[in-house]
């Protein structure tokens, strides 16, 4: 079975960004980027699929710019087999992402596309979902365990009050939350072997996907600084302050 | 100096190791005064990272000095001295001879084991009665039958505890005191090698400080590492290599100290205001990241001549003493704005203040440094003019 994981390109989690001046976006320039960490979990599920002798080929997919090249080195790095990046400048939107994911897998026929949950970047959480509308596939998302027997995959999603396991026929569609695994940092011997791994380069336009985007960034602001609170040393005390200071209760 | 994708990548690495199997256990091995150089240096070894500019041939990566310093750079994140200097001990103290001039047989016995994280080495050159002056120790290494008879003592050893193997540095002849010196490699479960006693010091305390005692420990001539009578002149090869190392990872202990100096000075407040926002500390802190910056590309221009093959005795020196005394500022700059926190025992920066000012003492003392660049500006007076 050969396994695609989709990555992206993103400000590094350690990044304080900030917001432009002009409120049209965050602030890249001079900015440390790195792989999205629910896609990180994404590469390592799949490495360890392949471990297990569940798969045979990874096959590491970015979209975006020339750069996110890196991002798929460093996947090739952690155990991915090649990669493919789609090349555009345009911060593609979850839908295009997921009409070019499409077009890929009809060319790749994957058994399973495994991608992070959601970007840390935009937070949409949708890709994964419109992959599997669009390809009519079955999804198990949130996942925090992933078991394959007989050609079934059991998922088990983390959902509000509990998990949930459900059975999904291949090929399927697979999105990560944060307790799946913990990626594996790339070994220098790998590091230096990923730099001869084949990676494709594609156009939107050879996959005949138009990449223009449907939604309009009216404005972006700095979330608003938050108050320090208090402590209160008792039950009651907290009753009466939210009774009769905040008028909640 | 150029550094690549790859280079990135090992930095990445490097820093994930580092926050998920060092930094969490630092203050417990702080506290212990000893940190599990094995489990650590196994780790390392299995990331590759023990032997980044090390032969191929014995499990090394083969890469240009670059990488290696790419890699010392991030280990100043660790957030104290003591565990960085016991892995630059093993990668760049204790086996740049060996590499270059050991038998393919003796690096197969102690360098393979060391790249691995099989084995931790610790560098035996100072003693009681010499340090600054290498030339004057007393450990003898003496010819019997096929092997040496090693007699003497070792000082302030790191790794000294729990090595196994020392690259020993021992008198193996009477002539003339810079040629009848040699490299040794000394297994340390050796009959007749004693560790007498771990030293209790101001800082670095993670890292075990011995003091090892030799009497009539035999090992096979064959343990030597190179030519005989060449080890005064090895040592001091591999010095350029142990200096780098030490300025190289100060850079980013020192970074690490400035930024948080900044974000602990504009929480505080006095008189109104935030302590950052007075211009002698906001200025100062820029000062610092300015010294800190020049350094860097000082080093960077050494190891970019050492990777092009040249001696780079000069640079290393000088970057070895820049770092030695920039070290001492940024700790004491910073610890001051910290206030009665700075003072506290449980705080980055005077822990930093502590490891941090051993830069300008071992691998040789600022003075050393002088002395030696003194010697390449031609300004050394002659031992006979004075
Ligand atoms: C924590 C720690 C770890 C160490 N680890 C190791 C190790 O692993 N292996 C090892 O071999 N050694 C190690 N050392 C030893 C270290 O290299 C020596 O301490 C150092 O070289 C200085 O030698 P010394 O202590 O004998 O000082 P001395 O030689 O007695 O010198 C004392 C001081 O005199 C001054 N001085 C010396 N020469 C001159 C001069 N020509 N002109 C002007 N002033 C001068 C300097 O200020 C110097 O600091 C370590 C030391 C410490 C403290």
């Amino acid at each position: 079975m050969k396994i695609m994981v989709p990555i992206k390109r993103v400000v590094d989690y350690n990044v304080k960004i900030r917001v432009k001046a002009d409120g049209t976006g965050v602030d890249l320039n001079n900015v440390k980027m790195s792989m999205n960490p629910f896609d990180e979990i994404a590469v390592e599920e799949a490495i360890r699929l392949k471990e297990a002798g569940s798969a045979t080929e990874i096959v590491a997919v970015s979209i975006g710019p020339q750069q996110a090249q890196e991002t798929i080195r460093t996947a090739l790095a952690m155990g991915a087999d090649r990669g493919i990046l789609i090349k555009t400048d345009t911060d593609a939107e979850p839908l295009t992402v997921a009409k070019l994911l499409k077009a890929l897998c009809a060319e790749e026929k994957p058994g399973l596309v495994i991608l992070g949950k959601q970007a840390i970047d935009n937070d949409c959480n949708q890709t994964g979902q419109m992959l599997a509308a669009l390809l009519q596939w079955p999804q198990g998302t949130f996942a925090s365990k992933l078991a394959l027997s007989s050609g079934k995959l059991a998922v088990t999603r983390e959902v509000d009050g509990g998990l949930q396991t459900v059975e999904l026929n291949l090929p399927a569609i697979v999105t990560t939350d944060l307790r799946l695994n913990e990626p594996r940092y790339a070994s220098l011997p790998n590091i230096m072997k990923a730099k001869k791994k084949p990676i494709d380069e594609k156009t939107p336009e050879a996959l005949g996907i138009d990449t223009a985007p449907r939604l309009k960034t009216l404005k972006v602001v700095e979330p608003p600084k938050r108050q320090s609170g208090v402590k209160v040393k008792t039950v009651g005390e907290l009753v009466d302050k939210l009774r009769n200071e905040v008028g909640i209760i | 100096m150029l550094f690549t994708p790859e280079h990135e990548a090992l930095r990445q690495t490097v820093r994930t190791l580092v926050e998920r199997e060092i930094n969490p256990y630092v203050d417990d091995w702080e506290a212990a005064e000893l940190f599990p150089a094995h489990e650590v240096f196994k780790k390392l070894g299995q990331a590759g990272l023990l032997g980044v500019h090390k032969p191929v041939e014995h499990g090394g990566m083969g890469l240009d000095y670059s990488y290696a310093t790419a890699m010392t750079e991030e280990l100043g994140l660790i957030r104290c001295g003591a565990v960085p200097m016991a892995i630059g001990v093993q990668t760049d103290m204790a086996t740049p001879a060996l590499a270059r001039y050991g038998s393919q047989e003796l690096k197969r016995e102690f360098l393979a084991p060391a790249i691995a994280g099989d084995a931790v080495a610790c560098i035996g050159v100072s003693e009681p009665g010499a340090g600054s002056d290498v030339a004057s120790i007393k450990t003898t290494a003496r010819k019997n039958g096929g092997d040496y008879v090693i007699d003497g003592g070792k000082l302030w050893t790191t790794n000294g505890v729990q090595a196994d193997w020392m690259c020993l540095l021992a008198n193996t002849g009477e002539g003339p005191v810079h040629r009848n010196k040699t490299l040794i490699c000394l297994p340390l479960k050796t009959k007749g090698v004693s560790v007498a006693r771990k030293l209790k010091k101001i800082g670095m305390f993670a890292s075990d400080t011995a003091q090892i005692h030799f009497d009539g420990v035999r090992v096979p001539q064959r343990y030597r590492v190179g030519e005989e009578g060449q080890g005064f002149v090895y040592q001091m090869q591999q010095f350029q290599e142990e200096r780098l190392w030490g300025a190289t990872s100060g850079l980013k202990a020192m970074e690490a100290v400035i930024e948080e100096t900044i974000e602990y000075t504009r929480e505080r407040k006095a008189f109104g205001q935030s302590i950052l926002d007075n211009q002698v500390v906001h200025f100062r802190m820029a000062e610092l990241q300015t010294e800190v910056e020049a350094l860097r590309s000082l080093i960077y221009r050494a190891v970019e001549d050492y990777v092009g093959g040249a001696d780079v005795t000069r640079l290393a020196s000088m970057a070895k003493l820049k770092g030695g005394r920039l070290m001492r500022e940024v700790a004491d700059a910073c610890l001051q704005y910290w206030g009665g926190m700075g003072y506290v025992w449980e705080n980055r920066v005077s822990r930093f203040y502590r490891d941090g000012r051993l830069m300008s003492i071992g691998g040789g003392a600022d003075e050393v440094m002088l002395q030696i660049i003194c010697k390449l500006m031609g300004t050394l007076p002659s031992r006979r003019n004075r």
